[in-house]
């Protein structure tokens, strides 16, 4: 039987017998309420001050009341509740006393939960039950916490080195599609091909990499970021513009060439400072789907998602990292007009040349979503599966 | 700020050294980097002249800093560096007090040599102030009761330095200084120390800093000074209000203040006597080019590193004159720390050099940490604290012995 099951099954008639969780006492839910109305510019941080000392010194008994208000906290609140969960197990293992094993495994099953919270109870298991969670790190490859995700597919990799032919293949098939961190990504794939398997790191992340583009239009001294230029209006493919230094602008397809799916700018567009431009694409979701839209660029970027500005940035050639910046949105059922606006500065320094984006649409833990995309070939609308690299040139076509 | 420390008293009376001498902030007390305690040691090895050494959770390039007996420290780790750690450890014994985590809200995009934890934490006898490179700011209480937490990036959204935040806080009386120079919003805040609220906030330019400020009492006002990218600002402690300015710019190391003399490092040092609110330019140095550290005033003599030529230089505070140099292995981020007649160099490598200081130098001793070391240390109660990569070190006699 699958050790997971297990774990988790072996609760079923606890769950059933007993109230696993209990009902928290009143000090504690008006603490952690406390905590949870916590808000800008540390409004509210004096009542959830003496609501951290309540949950606290109720001991054992605001632990999992605790992780359970995790969910929906805000990002602030969370760190409130964070640091509780820690004063609350110190106290607990300084005064000798066991953490609720059976409390915290029923909360970690729980995958509605927060992946942070679940997280926090998986790390509490492992130090109570080591054996334990040994055995159900390794059925958790799936799951929502990236955290807990990256350590199961860790130990299966380990585990996976002793397989062989086709097992090993299709071990390293499923881990690679669990897998969220690009670092362990880029391994299971060098170790899928070892295999004899082979797989895509593009469309594994879900990078956008076609792409209509309109630019340069003229931004001097940075002042382009807050302009409104024409395609924020409303995009028209076929449309012209008036662009920097009076040259006409057109939207004109292009196509990463890069694994991560970079569409360079001073390649498309050419090599310009005191600039911005545009880069629109048609996403087709087949329901409203929650996304995240991550982007990196070392320029200042905006996003627009259906009309409506979603993110913006202006920060300038500071790294250009994977996932450098995220945004929860909303895909509506059907095409979806997603617009970029990347922005050049003036710096003059040769770290300070780039002019580059590139783009994914992902679910909260960073797997791509099963999304399509209008594309225009040959003057017509058609719908592709995204995530194609333009083609390595022959050596042919390059002479 | 001196407070004698219950825990250590049998320790000094023990080693007949002075009362132990708080280390609250980034560079000590005042942001000097010079301790006025003696019987300091000067040498350790991995078996002898240890105190203590404890276990960190993860990187750190800010300093510990030690309060009333207790070592603050924090960390940061995971594969995202997005776990933020807040330690508290007993000076004496090396005893973990306890230990809080925080999650990072903002980005946690930086430079590879820094990470997360690269602010300084600040301390007083109440607790300690722990900022991260994320905008995370949290309060604890000495025995690490939460007092209050803030999102700096929540509350301001465009807050971001991707090539990673360093400046430190500092504290006056009930006012935790906030310094918050980045690419986006841009601001010196005062926060109430109790409740975590703004008292002040000052618009700053939007640019990138890593500075830590210092105070100056100036006729019974007390001022912050804050240096950056276009000039330094002296500020009213009580409204935030900008008091007067000097052109004196630099936005890696700190400046550092002795009386009358401010000194200003950015490719060199710039000394600039302050008369009220007026300055006047007292000396300049290139040769003083120190990089990331930042120099220090000492019984009337200035110590810089300079990196790239692998060289500590003394030179008269009031005139600039080089007295000496030395050759030094390193290269150094941390800025070197003075006491008791002596000045301690550690290098990246986890090298503490140390000198005793006078007409001509005298290299004492080289001891080694054997992991890389980023943070400045600290000096209090008898002992040296090293931060390293992965463990915090407490150089000194230990307890009784």
């Amino acid at each position: 039987m699958n050790p997971n099951r297990l774990f988790f099954v072996g609760l079923i008639p606890l769950t059933i017998c007993l109230p696993v969780i209990a009902m928290p006492p009143a000090s504690v839910t008006e603490g952690l309420d406390a905590i949870r109305a916590v808000s800008r510019e540390g409004q509210g941080n004096e009542a959830a001050s003496r609501g951290w000392k309540a949950v606290t010194s109720a001991g054992v008994a605001g632990l999992l009341p605790t992780l359970t208000a995790f969910s929906n906290a805000s990002p602030a609140a969370v760190n409130w509740l964070r640091s509780a969960v820690d004063a609350i197990v110190e106290a607990e293992e300084k005064a000798g006393r066991p953490l609720p094993v059976r409390d915290l495994q029923q909360f970690l099953s729980d995958t509605k939960q927060s992946p942070a919270a679940r997280r926090i109870a998986f790390e509490l298991l492992n130090r109570q039950v080591p054996e334990e969670t040994a055995k159900i790190i390794v059925t958790m490859i799936d799951d929502p916490s990236v955290e807990i995700r990256r350590d199961a597919i860790e130990a299966r990799m380990k585990a996976a080195e002793s397989l062989t032919g086709d097992v090993k293949r299709s071990e390293y098939t499923a881990l690679f599609a669990a897998s969220r961190d690009k670092d362990q990504a880029e391994e299971l794939l060098k170790r899928l091909k070892a295999a004899g398997g082979s797989d895509d790191l593009t469309r594994h992340f879900g990078y956008i990499t076609e792409w209509q583009v309109a630019g340069p239009f003229d931004s001097p001294g940075g002042s382009g970021f807050a302009k409104v230029y024409p395609p924020e209006e409303g995009i028209d493919y076929k449309a012209r513009y008036s662009g920097k230094d009076g040259a006409e602008l057109a939207w004109k397809p292009v196509q990463s060439a890069a694994t991560y799916g970079t569409i360079d700018l001073n390649l498309d567009l050419g090599t310009f400072k005191d600039a911005c431009a545009y880069a629109a694409a048609d996403i087709v979701a087949e329901k409203d789907t929650p996304a995240e839209i991550r982007i990196n660029t070392p320029n200042a970027v905006q996003i627009f998602l259906n009309g409506k500005k979603v993110y913006e940035h202006e920060e300038y050639h500071h790294g250009d990292r994977f996932d450098q910046y995220s945004v929860a949105v909303k895909l509506t059922a059907g095409k979806n007009r997603l617009l970029v606006k990347v922005c050049q500065n003036d710096q003059k320094e040769p770290w300070a040349q780039k002019w580059q984006f590139a783009l994914r649409i992902c679910d909260a833990t960073g797997g791509a979503l099963p999304l399509q995309q209008i594309v225009i070939r040959d003057g017509k609308e058609t719908t592709i599966t995204p995530g194609a690299l333009k083609p390595v040139p022959t050596k042919e076509e390059n002479k | 700020m001196k407070r004698f420390s219950v825990g250590l008293a049998g320790l000094f009376m023990a080693l007949g050294t002075a009362a132990a001498e708080d280390w609250p902030q980034f560079r000590g007390p005042g942001g000097t980097a010079v301790s006025s305690e003696t019987g300091l040691p000067t040498s350790f090895t991995k078996t002898t002249g240890l105190r203590w050494k404890a276990d960190l959770p993860g990187r750190g390039l800010s300093s510990p800093v030690v309060v009333g007996g207790r070592v603050y420290v924090t960390a940061s780790s995971g594969i995202r560096d997005d776990r933020l750690h807040v330690l508290c450890f007993d000076a004496g014994s090396g005893a973990k007090l306890w230990h809080r985590q925080l999650s990072a809200t903002g980005s946690t995009a930086c430079h590879p040599k820094t990470c997360m934890a690269a602010p300084t934490p600040v301390a007083d006898e109440s607790g300690v102030y722990a900022l991260f490179a994320t905008g995370d700011l949290a309060a604890f209480d000495a025995d690490g009761t939460l007092r209050w937490y803030r999102s700096i990036v929540g509350d301001y959204p465009t807050v971001s330095n991707q090539v990673g935040m360093a400046s430190s806080p500092i504290v006056y009386k009930n006012k935790l200084i906030l310094p918050m120079d980045n690419a986006g919003e841009s601001f010196l805040a005062a926060i109430d120390t109790k409740t975590g609220k703004n008292l002040w906030k000052t618009e700053r330019p939007r640019v990138i800093n890593w500075v830590t400020p210092l105070l100056r009492n100036h006729d019974g006002k007390v001022e912050v000074l804050f240096g950056g990218g276009r000039e330094l600002v002296a500020y009213d402690v009580d409204t935030g209000k900008p008091l007067w300015t000097a052109a004196a710019t630099g936005t890696i190391p700190s400046p550092s203040l002795d009386g009358e003399l401010l000194l200003v490092p950015s490719r060199g040092v710039t000394a600039l006597k302050l008369t009220g609110t007026e300055t006047t330019e007292a000396w300049k140095s290139a040769r003083m080019n120190t990089g990331m550290s930042s120099p220090l005033i000492y019984q009337g003599r200035v110590y810089a590193l300079n990196p790239s030529a692998g060289l500590v230089i003394c030179a008269d505070a009031k005139t600039g004159e080089v007295l000496w140099q030395e050759r030094v292995k390193g290269p150094f981020s941390a800025s070197p720390v003075a006491g008791d007649g002596k000045l301690y160099v550690l290098n990246e490598t986890g090298t503490l050099t140390v000198l005793k200081l006078g007409d001509h130098p005298e290299v004492i001793s080289h001891s080694s940490i054997d992991e890389e070391a980023l943070a400045t240390p600290a000096i209090s109660g008898g002992a040296i604290f090293i931060r390293g990569s992965k463990t915090l070190y407490c150089v000194g006699s230990k307890l009784g012995g």
